[in-house]
């Protein structure tokens, strides 16, 4: 990363800034939803299976790149230099597309993109869009918005169908329906899937894919107004590109007539170059293939070939206040592969649910509480959400020092509430009082271990379970260690007056 | 000026400055140390063209090689029973010289139609930009033999053409072969598929579900 101040904390951050909003700010503090998921032993067989699945296959796959490495500090470059260079590069961006054919419109946030999507559809007199699985749109909650204006929304990618169908919330960046299997997806397509044929539907994977492939069908056919991200926005010729597997992508980009794609600031390449860099880490990383099946790429509208109107809308939703952090800013690289997600041993336990946004993981970690402010929600606790392993920095992509991120979150989290009392400094203040005199060090270390003799009796392996209020809170989710029954001052004390021969070996 | 119009224009503005004034200040040199050329010189060697096919058969598409000569033959051998065949405007009359079925040309007389397009057992036969053997790619770019992006879309068998001085090593080299970007662009790396259950990699999802690769000479 580049220079400048350390910290962007407290007075640095500029006030008055629009936060981003929308599907990104957890309801509930980390722990306690952590608690609920966990509640959920299919779940977490489900999560294993699959992320040990995909781990592997993306080590075979990377391991077999020898420039990997270049690849990787490539990429950080690349996204570095956009955030160096993005006024340039969005006004870049705008008159290519502009000159090609598309409208391009920015949104501030959550709200104003939703407004102007919503208008844009009931523009095109159509009642019913098709969508390609976004983030963005995701993010600023667009499926709701529509629905309330009365638009009917076809998700059109496997998983996204079926959380749709299931009435649920994505669990993961890549694949938001991980946390269901087979059998569990068969069910939700037998009892929700209109016409769905049910002699024909089994558990295995392809006769899923195949019901969803029928129900879908015709309404790619008659689609008259889709809705996609994009991946990547290359700045030097308009161009917009969209990564996937099934060709729902494709139908979407291709065979409506209207398309509007909701776009990050973020996601600009300076040149089409830029891609043989991109093309090559992403699918590595997502699913584990050397390529994903279809990659689309279109530059404003080609007249006979594909929708004849485009809308580009790009988005800030808290993005240019996570730029303005110079170490939080290098969350903004994410190319949204779900690598992290994948090798983190909490993400495994939890699952996607637990981080409150529908950026769960490492990444979900510090993305969400910097879009949104750290006092949006229980969007404080997500950077605590970790054991700092550093699995997830080893295998981004674009080499986001996530441990890093979330240290730094926390340092400002707790910087921000330095005012405020809590039984976590109080404690630490009487610590600190105690730690200050030897005297009285050595007299609490009697105390507790004359209080903890009893203890020793009843444990068998030098541990507490449960301790009472308030050191409960502790005890909770730990294991509370017994003081020694003998300290190392008091063995250096009779040490010494032994002469230091306590046990004949100490001449060496 | 409308409104929203000025609602519009006052967001880009905004943002912008947003942007300015929280953007890092220090220039970013990108090091391109990653592989770019060749890693063997002559675009048509033996080892490059045996890589495409098995990165192509992992995908689980059917491939077949010809000579030059026998690619009418080779053809008509891969479509078989299929009873009609659709290609691009432009694609070379003598493809299909040995093919006994009906074929249908995009444009000729008039564009065809999604429904066209989605009549049972039809095949489409297209050419390509482009073969990218180590991620056992086919880019398509809209050019006279490969023609609009639908048709490689909707039927759902799919046989794509490939001269063997279309094929490159990697990615950056196959990209830099594309003469406009800005064209349609897609990039094809075996039939539909999908990994959203349980992440196992499953082929046939909405694009077609058979593709048939002819790598000529």
């Amino acid at each position: 990363m580049s220079g400048g101040a350390p910290g962007g904390t407290g007075a640095q951050r500029r006030r008055g800034d629009r936060r981003g909003h929308g599907n990104i700010v957890a309801p509930l503090p980390f722990p306690a939803a952590a608690r609920r998921e966990l509640g959920n032993p299919q779940l977490r067989a489900n999560l294993r299976r699959a992320t040990h699945t995909i781990r592997d296959r993306r080590a075979r796959v990377v391991g077999e790149t020898p420039d990997w490495a270049h690849l990787r500090a490539a990429g950080a470059a690349i996204k570095d230099d956009v955030l160096a260079r993005l006024p340039e590069l969005l006004e870049q961006f705008e008159a290519a597309a502009t000159a090609a054919g598309a409208t391009v419109h920015w949104a501030r946030d959550a709200a104003e993109a939703r407004a102007l999507v919503t208008d844009l559809v009931r523009g095109t007199g159509s009642a019913e869009v098709v969508k390609v699985k976004s983030m963005a749109t995701q993010e600023i909650g667009l499926n709701e918005a529509l629905a309330e204006a009365g638009i009917t929304v076809v998700e059109t990618d496997l998983a996204e169908l079926i959380v749709q169908l299931a009435d649920d919330t994505p669990s993961h960046i890549l694949v938001p329906a991980i946390h269901y299997n087979r059998r569990q997806i068969r069910e939700i397509f037998a009892d929700r899937m209109p016409g769905v044929d049910l002699d024909a539907l089994t558990d295995e994977p392809a006769a899923l894919a195949e019901a969803a492939r029928r129900y879908l069908r015709d309404r790619f056919l008659n689609a008259r107004v889709a809705i996609s991200g994009a991946n990547f926005a290359v700045a030097e010729t308009g161009t917009l590109v969209v990564v996937e597997s099934e060709g729902n992508g494709r139908m979407c980009l291709t065979l409506p007539e209207t398309l509007i794609s909701v776009v990050g600031v973020e996601k600009l390449l300076p040149t089409f170059r830029d891609l043989e860099v991109f093309l090559q880490l992403l699918p590595r990383s997502a699913t584990g293939e050397r390529m994903n099946p279809y990659t689309s790429m279109w530059t404003g509208v080609t007249p006979g070939d594909g929708p004849r109107a485009l809308h580009v809308v790009l988005l800030d939703n808290g993005r240019t206040d996570t730029l303005a952090d110079p170490v939080g800013r290098q969350a903004l690289r994410c190319i949204r592969c779900s690598a992290c997600l994948n090798v983190c041993p909490v993400y495994e336990r939890v699952g996607g649910h637990a981080y409150g946004s529908v950026y769960p993981g490492p990444i979900g970690a510090i993305l969400s509480p910097q879009l949104t402010g750290l006092d949006a929600g229980a969007n404080r606790s997500l950077p605590y959400a970790s054991t700092l392993c550093g699995a997830c920095f080893d295998v981004c992509p674009v080499r986001i020092d996530i441990p890093q991120v979330l240290v730094h979150l926390r340092q400002r989290d707790v910087d921000a509430r330095r005012g405020q009392p809590s039984p976590e400094r109080m404690a630490m203040r009487a610590l600190s009082w105690v730690m200050r005199d030897r005297r009285r060090y050595a007299a609490a270390l009697r105390a507790a271990r004359r209080g903890a003799a009893p203890l020793r009796l009843l444990t068998a392996g030098g541990e507490v379970r449960r301790l009472p209020w308030p050191l409960s809170a502790w005890t909770s989710s730990r294991d509370a260690p017994l003081p020694a029954a003998r300290t190392f001052r008091d063995w250096w004390a009779e040490r010494t007056a032994h002469g230091g021969r306590e046990d004949g070996r100490d001449q060496g | 000026m409308t409104r929203a119009d000025e609602a519009r224009g006052s967001a880009r503005e905004e943002i912008l400055a947003r942007i300015r004034a929280a953007r890092p200040t220090t220039s970013v040199a990108v090091p391109r140390r990653y592989r770019t050329a060749p890693a063997v010189a002559g675009a048509a060697d033996a080892d490059l063209l045996d890589l495409l096919v098995d990165r192509l058969v992992d995908y689980r598409a059917t491939v077949r090689r010809c000579a030059p000569v026998d690619l009418a033959e080779a053809l008509a051998g891969l479509l078989g029973a299929v009873p009609t065949v659709v290609v691009p405007a432009g694609a070379p009359e003598h493809w299909l010289s040995a093919y006994p079925g009906r074929i249908r040309r995009d444009g000729d007389p008039v564009p065809l139609t999604v429904a066209d397009l989605d009549e049972p057992g039809l095949a489409v036969v297209t050419g390509c930009a482009v073969a990218v053997a180590q991620t056992g790619t086919l880019v398509l770019d809209g050019g006279p033999e490969q023609g609009r992006r639908l048709l490689s879309l909707v039927p759902d068998h799919h046989l794509c053409v490939v001269r063997a001085d279309q094929v490159v090593a990697g990615v950056p080299e196959g990209l830099a072969r594309l003469d406009d970007p800005t064209r349609p662009i897609t990039m094809i790396s075996g039939p539909s598929a999908t990994s959203d259950i349980e992440l196992n990699r499953v082929e046939g999802v909405h694009g077609p579900r058979r593709l048939d690769v002819l790598l000529v000479g």
